[in-house]
């Protein structure tokens, strides 16, 4: 259904979109007034529709000089009181770390997409892959935590957009989309409910702005003009933001702070969705597209007589430790398929005590079901 | 004299963080007597810098809101602040570094959109905070510490590089002519459009004393001698002007 005439966010129903488009859906949902960008293949349809659907919502959009300047001028918005993304993809993706480590340091909530393509470097641009996975928790110099989801459907791409901008809001952390480019593309149907959920940052006046004593973990976040006089800095910093670059008390509280402010809810981010893990000998661990296709090849194989079963990951970072855990205590064979050369089936070794097999695949296509099969007919 | 200021700096801030004989305090000063004089409200200015020691004159001193970012990019977070709430006056302070070389990309385009952000480049001629390399904006021939043999290239002249990407205020002074300069932050404070002052400042410690002095009077000397409003320039024959730099308001 196009939604050119459409002022506000999508009202209940079901509408037939791209993955990009249901993302750019799921930001004006969530609130999201700021987006700034630069074009790259497969992204790009995202900032198209931001582009109109900001101007019909009133929000502010702008076409930056390069991906640097997109992710700054985001977290510039963001301190300005704005709920504020960008979209990109691989190379793009490479040049915001410094920003991102940025955002991190100084608790700026920003949602950023990333619609990703085969790589390294230039790479495919227009064919899929998932070799970005490290990079959305590595990406940046020094110790820090962000989240990044993982969307297997138009209708993820809108509800984990959404959900995004409520994690990164609510822990004051720059939370990744970890789409590919076969999401990103596809078109199909998705629902939209009546009601959401919808959060916004915790304001407060007078309070420290980077440090807290409770244990929550997460200060209060006022914006620029609110009579806060706020001081901001991307160097270590003192509660009020004072520089303190040589006391090594406060790096190792800042830095132990916001990474603890992650760790500890890690229960209330992660999401992760099992199917037919109780009785499994064989489990598939998989995200993103690669994650649909796993699931037809369970399905095929349940009626079979194969027990066999998915874990499918929807939080990437933090990483699901626990489920994969659980996972390894009961299954022979753990099989973890993505279009890159075992990212995250070295995460899996980590946690999962029965055999890990990767399936690795960087050849720009998506996994096919025959491909996942082959290789369960000769663990089995 | 300090104290009339005094309002307009962050309580719990004790002393600048400069070398003696940096221009930098000195303007740092000059922009407060500005917004003083325009009576400004520092709740509703944003102060954006990049990395470097002119980013330090404003982050955190200035009693405002202050947003000390990633070297280069002050002025990319500084379009965002701006976009989103309009209503805030937001000013940039950086070095000739962080603006025209790291930065460069973000300032010709910065420039080029108009955007409504007032510019204040302080151009020491050097990276001062690294120990002194030479910059995009080192005299050709200057001694730096990775051209000991002379700067082989010639530098930027900022004003004109903004000027043809679109800023719609230029102006250029040295900190040695401060009636001039906070003349100029005052329209650009008023000015609505992309505005630039480059400021010339001395470092003594860095570029002083690979080249002419590192005794800060001598740099000060240095400079009131060399630089010429445009109007001045005009009756000087090519070799008179060699030596020296043409201040003014080159738009307005």
């Amino acid at each position: 259904m196009p939604s050119r005439s459409i002022k506000t966010s999508l009202q209940k129903g079901v509408y037939y979109l791209s993955g990009n488009e249901a993302s750019a859906e799921g930001a004006i949902a969530a609130g999201c007034r700021f987006y700034a960008g630069y074009p790259i293949t497969p992204s790009s349809e995202l900032m198209e529709r931001m582009a109109f659907r900001l101007r019909e919502v009133g929000g502010v959009f702008i076409q930056m000089e390069d991906e640097i300047a997109s992710i700054s001028a985001v977290i510039g918005a963001s301190w300005a009181g704005a709920k504020a993304m960008t979209a990109t993809s691989g190379p793009g993706f490479s040049l915001m770390q410094e920003s991102i480590g940025y955002a991190a340091f100084t608790e700026t909530p920003c949602v950023i997409v990333d619609v990703q393509r085969a790589g390294p470097c230039t790479g495919q641009a227009t064919r899929v892959g998932s070799g970005d996975i490290m990079q959305a928790k590595w990406g940046s110099h020094g110790d820090y935590q962000v989240i990044a989801l993982a969307p297997w459907s138009v209708q993820e791409m809108y509800e984990l957009t959404i959900r995004a901008f409520n994690l990164s809001e609510r822990y004051r952390v720059p939370t990744m989309v970890m789409a590919d480019e076969a999401i990103g593309h596809l078109r199909e149907n998705m629902v939209v409910k009546e009601k959401m959920e919808v959060w916004d940052r915790k304001k407060g006046k007078g309070l420290a702005p980077f440090g807290t004593e409770d244990e929550d973990g997460i200060p209060p976040m006022p914006s620029f003009g609110e009579g806060e006089r706020l001081a901001v800095t991307g160097s270590t910093h003192d509660p009020y933001g004072f520089r303190k670059t040589d006391d090594p008390e406060v790096q190792s509280r800042l830095v132990t702070r916001i990474n603890k402010k992650i760790s500890n809810h890690r229960s209330e981010i992660i999401e992760t969705e099992d199917y037919f893990l109780d009785d499994s000998e064989f489990v598939l661990i998989a995200y993103g597209f690669t994650s649909r296709t796993s699931l037809y090849v369970v399905k095929s194989l349940r009626k079979e007589g194969m027990k066999i079963g998915l874990l499918r990951v929807k939080t990437l970072w933090p990483f699901p430790e626990e489920a994969v855990e659980k996972v390894g205590r009961r299954a022979r064979k753990v099989i973890v398929p993505e279009m890159n050369l075992g990212q995250m089936a070295g995460e899996v070794r980590k946690f999962c005590r029965s055999d890990v097999i990767p399936l690795h695949q960087t050849d720009g296509e998506v996994i096919r079901p025959e491909t996942i099969l082959e290789i369960l007919r000769r663990v089995a | 004299m300090v104290r009339a200021m005094e309002k307009y700096i962050r309580p719990g801030v004790k002393s600048t963080p400069f070398c003696p004989g940096c221009g930098h305090g000195i303007l740092m000063g000059l922009i407060l007597r500005a917004i003083d004089e325009l009576k400004m409200d520092m709740k509703k200015m944003v102060f954006v810098s990049g990395i470097g020691c002119a980013a330090w004159i404003p982050s955190p001193h200035y009693n405002g809101d202050t947003l000390h970012t990633l070297h280069g990019r002050a002025l990319a977070f500084a379009t965002g602040v701006k976009l989103y709430k309009p209503e805030l006056c937001v000013m940039v302070v950086s070095g000739d570094g962080d603006l025209s070389s790291i930065g460069g990309n973000h300032l010709i385009h910065a420039a080029r959109r108009n955007i409504d952000l007032k510019v204040i480049c302080a151009n020491n001629m050097i990276y001062g905070m690294t120990g002194g390399q030479v910059a995009s904006t080192t005299p050709k021939g200057a001694r730096t510490s990775t051209t000991e043999e002379g700067n082989p290239y010639r530098p930027f002249d900022l004003c004109r590089l903004v000027e043809a990407a679109g800023a719609t205020f230029v102006a250029r002074y040295a900190v040695t002519q401060p009636v001039a300069l906070i003349r100029a932050i005052k329209k650009s404070l008023l000015h609505a459009g992309f505005s630039f002052i480059e400021v010339l400042s001395p470092c003594p410690t860095q570029f002083g004393r690979r080249n002419q002095s590192d005794r800060p009077e001598d740099m000060m000397r240095d400079l009131i001698e060399r630089c010429v409003l445009e109007e001045e320039a005009k009756g000087l024959t090519e070799g008179e002007m060699v030596e020296k730099i043409i201040t003014g308001e080159f738009r307005s």
